[in-house]
């Protein structure tokens, strides 16, 4: 995956870089704003890390200059608790992201890699499979080599929100605020009780597990035989 | 002096001065006004009589020449009255008349003239004003009819003069009472810029000085006052988050930064020092949550959040933290039982109320466990119900847990404060904070109550107003174990 990441601050953007380089992606890094802006519109990015505040010109004026030129790569905005407002809420409606600092890197590694494939020819299917494990989305019904796996309403979005980023890791403050809505930070780790009981669910009586754990970063679901 | 200027400087006192200025330059034009009409008008009637007088003896003149005219005129010298005569011949020879030692000058004027005349008096001869007219008879002879008008000459002095003196009183009683006046004022005014001096100089406790009269000054400065309580109350509280962040915080950092150094001290193999590492991102974690946390309470404290609302049901937004927590609760072995009444209209922000919600089942599921020692029989559970009362939305969230003595509920509320009795369990002392910051941010607070035994939190936000009219009606509240949905 290549990736921009447009950050002023020296350390920051040599941490994010190597970072990147180390899961295996591509990184080039940018000063400023307009640097920053020039680099995107010449080269195919997956993915643009943008600073919130930046000389030259600000991180969502580069965005807007991008779209403006129907330049489509998905940006996740980097931003201070304090500065998150309702342009950058707006971000999540218009395909991009926002992440506040400080954040932990796998969260933000996460994000882009979601960010990224977002456009999978999976988003519009009606079915989901990972395995022998199958998610209907219109009939709401899910099997796992062929028997009929029961689920509540929300195990069900929980399960085809992992689903639809199969093979992706998908952190906790991502299911909280895909599947519930919340954007915050509840201080009991919830996730990981709902979690487990969709795993027994839909791994506990078969020999290959599909929902694991990433250490420090948080879940995924995929089909570790192939 | 410089208490002198700055008097002169008060709005009363230059308001005074003002009125006082406009008020006698009204009276001035007044009196004068009158004093000139007045003079106009007695002259008018003077002239006249002098001059109907004139002809009649004109004619007397003509009819029976000198003699007649002297005779007449000698007549009506001798009636005591006002009236002044004098007949001359053309060598100014006086032949009859009550005028003598005329100043030779009159002789030569024609038509009205004013001059003075002297005329015996008790004690010699006084000088007085008269007016009179002079006449040319045919044969050179001179006739002089006039009025003494000294009296009228006196009447006007005394209305100048009663004008000066009411002026002057005027002028006095005016500046001396603006003076007084703005004295008072100035002695207030000066009292509170003395207290707030003080206050400015950091000593927040003092209030400005309230007279108890009612008037615009007592209440600018009980405004002042309970804008200087929030202040006080603001900056208290500022100081108890850095007492309260130098005492939370520096322990972590203190562990944080222990571990560290002891995994550099001591020789040992890659596997150690990830361990180590590992912590110490868990630890930076812990530290991160907390500053978010205290970081977003300054910020609701601050009103941010504030204008993004929606029009919710306080019913919905618990059912859905409760779904949240359902699964924990299970683990901890504690019932969560929800009593929701049908819909409870309200307007606020749902990811602020859905936080200080989940945040008051967090705290009841950490707190709420039945204590070892007086479990007899009692089983752990933690109550969450939602009712309509009095225009307010009510939220109260009950255990079965130790309960906080009476003493210490308030200051559960403010930050980082736990119990000593619950520092083993994980957690930043900022949730029941946060849910005090956003059941203000929302016009509403939020009580402790003794659940007997345990601890019932009641969080309570106004009604949303187009809904009050049905909302009034208090919903009886749909019991029932918790349906996840």
């Amino acid at each position: 995956m290549r990736v921009l990441v447009i950050e002023d601050d020296q350390e920051t953007a040599a941490f994010l870089k190597r970072a990147l380089k180390e899961s295996g992606h591509i990184a080039e890094h940018a000063a400023d704003g307009e640097a920053g802006l020039d680099l995107a519109k010449a080269n195919a990015y997956d993915v643009l890390i943008v600073d919130r505040m930046l000389p030259k010109l600000d991180g969502l004026g580069v965005i807007r200059a991008l779209r403006t030129d129907e330049i489509h790569t998905p940006a996740l905005i980097l931003s201070a608790l304090g500065e998150v407002d309702d342009r950058v809420k707006g971000l999540r409606a218009g395909g991009d992201d926002y992440l506040t600092k400080p954040y932990a890197f796998s969260e933000l590694l996460a994000r882009i890699e979601v960010l990224a494939r977002r456009t999978s020819p999976e988003e519009g299917s009606t079915r989901l499979s990972v395995g022998d494990l199958v998610l209907d989305r219109l009939s709401h019904k899910v099997t796992r080599a062929g028997e009929a796996v029961l689920l509540q309403p929300r195990e069900f979005r929980l399960l085809e929100y992992l689903m639809k980023h199969a093979g992706q890791v998908v952190t906790r403050t991502m299911l909280l605020e895909n599947v519930w809505d919340y954007h915050f930070d509840p201080q009991t780790n919830v996730i990981d009780v709902h979690i487990s009981r969709l795993r027994s669910k839909i791994d506990k009586n078969f020999e290959q597990p599909l929902l694991h754990t990433v250490r420090g970063a948080g879940y995924t679901i995929r089909d570790s035989a192939h | 002096m410089t208490a002198l200027t700055k008097l002169f400087r008060t709005t009363t006192f230059r308001l005074s001065l003002t009125y006082f200025a406009f008020f006698s330059a009204a009276a001035i034009v007044a009196i004068v006004y009158l004093y000139w009409n007045t003079t106009v008008l007695l002259s008018g009637q003077l002239n006249q009589t002098i001059e109907a007088e004139l002809t009649g003896l004109a004619e007397q003149y003509r009819a029976g020449g000198r003699d007649q005219l002297v005779r007449i005129v000698a007549q009506r010298s001798r009636t005591p009255g006002n009236s002044l005569y004098l007949v001359a011949d053309r060598n100014e020879k006086q032949l009859a008349g009550n005028l003598s030692a005329v100043s030779p000058q009159l002789w030569d004027s024609v038509g009205p003239v004013e001059f003075f005349y002297s005329r015996p008096a008790p004690g010699g001869m006084e000088q007085r004003l008269a007016f009179a007219n002079v006449f040319r008879l045919p044969g050179g002879d001179r006739l002089i009819v006039g009025r003494d008008i000294e009296d009228r000459r006196e009447l006007s002095r005394l209305i100048r003069s009663t004008m000066l003196w009411g002026l002057g009183v005027m002028a006095l009683v005016g500046i001396g009472g603006g003076y007084w006046v703005s004295r008072r004022l100035l002695a207030r005014v000066d009292d509170l810029s003395a207290t707030t001096r003080t206050i400015m100089a950091g000593d927040l406790s003092r209030r400005l000085p309230v007279s108890g009269s009612g008037d615009e000054l007592d209440r600018l400065a009980e405004s002042l006052n309970s804008m200087l309580a929030r202040i006080e109350q603001l900056m208290a509280g500022m100081r108890e988050v850095s007492d309260n962040i130098a005492h939370d915080l520096k322990t972590p950092l203190n562990r944080l930064r222990n571990r560290v150094e002891e995994a550099l001290r001591e020789p040992s193999d890659e596997r150690a020092y990830r361990g180590a590492l590992e912590r110490t991102i868990e630890e930076a974690d812990g530290l991160m949550k907390t500053f978010n946390a205290l970081l977003s309470i300054a910020r609701l404290e601050a009103g941010a959040g504030g204008d993004d609302r929606d029009n919710l049901d306080l019913s919905a937004l618990v059912s859905d933290a409760a779904e949240l927590y359902e699964p924990v609760a299970e683990e901890r072995g504690i019932a969560l039982k929800l009593e929701l009444a049908n819909a409870v209209p309200i307007r606020g922000n749902r990811q602020l109320l859905g936080q200080a919600i989940a945040n008051l089942i967090d705290n009841a599921l950490k707190y709420g466990l039945v204590p070892t020692a007086q479990a007899n029989g009692h089983a752990s559970e933690v109550v969450i119900q939602t009712s309509t009362r009095d225009g307010l939305a009510e939220i109260s969230v009950s255990d079965r847990g130790p309960g906080v003595p009476e003493s210490e509920r308030e200051r559960v509320l403010s930050r980082f404060v736990r119990l000593e009795a619950s520092r083993s369990e994980p957690g930043s002392g900022l949730g029941l904070s946060l849910v005090a910051a956003v059941a203000r941010l929302h016009g509403g607070t939020v009580r402790l109550e003794d659940n007997d035994p345990g601890l019932r939190v009641v969080f309570s936000l106004p009604l949303e107003n187009d809904a009050r009219g049905t909302a009034a009606v208090e919903s009886p509240p749909s019991g029932g174990e918790l349906r996840p949905t």
